[in-house]
């Protein structure tokens, strides 16, 4: 195995990683402070790519669309907020999983009666456009590497709001004990209205950096709900911390699987059933590591420390 | 005279009124990303319809569409509802073969007739064929191979491949293989569905250090279009070039154009249809689609509106009279119609015996990215599985 391939392995794993802690860091807020299981997450990442990417063709320039497509999903989420989710914090977690799965329809019906089926593309200016070769093999595409900045910036972001602020002292006190926050007089709808929408512009922002990879489309967000709820369980549902490191690291084991696995399986069986074993293996590499937390530290790697 | 044709007239329009409508079922995908696909599907039927002017013969065609939301269980099932409940006649459609594969027994079990008009899974070309069952498009490997028999002309001594990992991805790779005379330094299978990958990024960085002269994917649908931007991005236009079959095509192009990724002009793939081809009725299909849509059709639009066109002929041959199935189904083998395709035959296993074109992508008159023929690969090319299918 060569240094080069390895290194744009571990960043490709990387980029994914970040991709996957902002969607994972809504859900595990809404979850871990409201206590609201939120599967319509992925149809705010899916509005998040759609507005970016038509302001995009309209602004013709993808920095302003995605900074103006940013308080108009932080829109959506509050909206979203006030007429089902507020409704919803008192039932139990089977109603909220029923509901917000009707609003997966919902939107996503909504979307495609906007949109359309067939999806839009998202032109990158030319400062972005192109690779950043390190070496003679080592070359990497800019944007994904913006991605990485970008994600690290707002996991910056979130750790000081979460850590040095006010608002990030109530949101840890809510995920830690929600009555005796609201017992002790602080304004707790608002502060839901605040997290959700916080949730739904984190969801929205990965959806909008992910747009100009692959595209903005209607049911994009149905595969990386699945693997965001595979984080927030690995890494301890309620935590930032955790939804972090798990992030990073079911980022990097799944490229890792995909990029080495059937180089791996063909060490010790035949050329042809590696390449066919490999990836159904790493498909299912993530949820085996999932299993593996589960069994044995059944609360997440990181809890959050009162529950 | 005058009162004898009116009468005739008459008698006709009450004939027709008369007579059983004949009822089309049309599965394919109308939700999720596949949607794309089955939109240009259903506007081709519906312009097929359209052109017959809702009938074949004496014979009212209905034509009903299911989703099959890009799953083969929730295909299945839209499959048994239009059997059992709109106990229609033919069942038409499907663009994956994992659907197809999931969905004809209960068509066929049923007594009615299969027309896919896109998947071509090598067992039902092969050991699973069947007297019922018919394709309006092609056996899935015999693209790939047409696109095998280009590398090789081009001198292409190494290839990376990469497809998704249903039954189709594995029949393209099969079938490249089963052609080119090179050499396949790797090979990647990636998650397909409606929760497919779209992120290439570890495969194109496998594919990069794999040392390979010549890419080839397959990569049907929305996921042509990300794989194609992917692929741009990652700067391999430059050093990799790419061969494709079902990818870059009517449906990916306009969206290319209108992110102006200028590097997937000029790039060629192998089809058994293009807009170009020359003949009467493709030239009618092309123009009147375009008219009413406002876009190119694709190969699955073309195929689609053959499927039509098929079951059309077959139901005038046998005057709308479905009891006598023996009747519908040599009308349906005769393949008596005008194909946007040209003229082609069936063969045992009722897959076209038919050609396959090189076509590259340029830009048409009016400046829209679209493709044209650059050579024929194959004459009246026939599956390699006819020969396992027990039918004669």
């Amino acid at each position: 195995m060569d240094y080069a391939l390895f290194v744009m392995q571990v960043l490709n794993g990387l980029q994914l990683g970040l991709l996957l802690f902002l969607v994972a860091s809504g859900l595990t807020l809404v979850f871990g402070i409201l206590d609201f299981v939120n599967l319509a997450h992925a149809s705010l990442y899916m509005v998040g790519a759609l507005v970016c990417a038509s302001l995009t063709l309209v602004l013709g320039n993808f920095v302003w669309a995605l900074l103006l497509a940013i308080p108009v999903t932080a829109l959506v989420g509050w909206t979203v907020e006030r007429l089902v989710a507020r409704r919803l914090y008192g039932r139990d977690h089977l109603d909220q999983v029923l509901a917000t799965f009707g609003l997966i329809l919902v939107l996503t019906t909504l979307a495609h009666l906007i949109w359309g089926p067939q999806g839009i593309s998202v032109p990158l200016p030319s400062w972005l456009k192109g690779q950043l070769a390190f070496s003679d093999t080592l070359i990497f595409p800019i944007y994904r590497l913006v991605i990485i900045g970008a994600g690290l910036l707002a996991a910056l972001g979130l750790y000081v709001l979460v850590t040095h602020t006010r608002l990030g002292m109530l949101i840890r006190a809510g995920a830690s004990n929600r009555q005796m926050v609201s017992a002790l007089g602080v304004n707790i709808e608002r502060l839901f209205a605040i997290v959700f929408s916080l949730g739904a512009v984190l969801a929205g922002l990965a959806g909008m950096l992910v747009a100009p990879i692959t595209e903005a489309s209607i049911g994009m967000g149905n595969g990386i709900i699945i693997t965001a709820f595979v984080v927030i369980i690995v890494g301890g549902i309620g935590s930032m911390k955790g939804a972090f490191i798990a992030a990073m690291l079911i980022g990097l084991i799944d490229t890792l699987g995909r990029a080495f696995l059937d180089g791996v399986f063909k060490l010790f069986m035949s050329s042809d059933a590696a390449e066919n074993s490999a990836p159904a293996v790493s498909a299912m590499l993530i949820y085996i590591i999932m299993a593996l937390v589960l069994a044995f530290r059944p609360k997440g790697l990181f809890p959050p420390k009162v529950r | 005279m005058k009162r004898t044709l009116l009468a005739l007239a008459a008698a006709a329009v009450a004939g027709s009124l008369h007579a059983a409508p004949v009822k089309i079922g049309f599965v394919t995908t109308l939700t999720t990303g596949g949607a794309v696909i089955g939109k240009d599907m259903q506007n081709a039927a519906n312009l097929a319809m359209e052109h017959l002017g809702g009938k074949a013969g004496n014979t009212q065609l209905e034509l009903i569409f299911a989703d099959d939301g890009f799953k083969p269980e929730v295909g299945k099932q839209a499959t048994d509802r239009l059997v059992k409940q709109d106990n229609v006649d033919f069942v038409a459609g499907y663009i994956w073969s994992h659907v197809l594969l999931a969905s004809r027994k209960s068509v066929l079990d049923a007594g009615k007739f299969l027309i896919t008009a896109n998947a071509g899974p090598s067992p039902m070309a092969g050991k699973l064929c069947h007297p019922d069952t018919f394709s309006t498009a092609g056996q899935n490997d015999q693209t790939p191979m047409a696109l095998g028999e280009v590398l090789n002309k081009k001198g292409v001594k190494s290839l990376y491949i990469m497809a998704p990992n249903y039954a189709a991805g594995k029949d393209m790779v099969a079938g490249v293989e089963r052609t080119f005379k090179g050499k396949v330094l790797g090979k990647d299978l990636t998650k397909w569905g409606a929760d497919a990958q779209m992120d290439f990024s570890a495969e194109l960085a496998k594919a990069r250090d794999s040392g390979a002269e010549a890419l080839f994917v397959f990569y049907p649908g929305a996921a042509g279009g990300a794989f194609a931007k992917q692929y741009n991005q990652a700067g391999l236009n430059k050093t990799l070039p790419l061969y494709s079959v079902f990818t870059v095509d009517a449906l990916s192009l306009p969206k290319l154009q209108a992110g102006n990724l200028e590097g997937v002009l000029g790039s060629r793939t192998t089809q058994l249809w293009d807009p170009t081809l020359d003949n009467a009725a493709n030239k009618k299909f092309v123009a009147d689609y375009k008219a009413k849509f406002g876009a190119y059709p694709s190969y699955y639009g073309a195929q689609s509106y053959d499927a039509i066109m098929l079951i059309a002929s077959a139901v005038k041959a046998t005057g709308g009279d479905m009891a006598n199935k023996d009747a519908v189904r040599a009308a349906l083998k005769a393949a008596n119609y005008d194909s946007v395709r040209g003229k082609y035959t069936y063969g045992n296993n009722h897959f076209p015996i038919q050609n396959f074109y090189l076509r590259e992508v340029v830009k048409d008159q009016g400046g829209v990215w679209s493709t044209k023929v650059v050579d024929t690969v194959y004459n009246n090319h026939q599956d390699p599985f006819a020969a396992q299918c027990a039918m004669k």
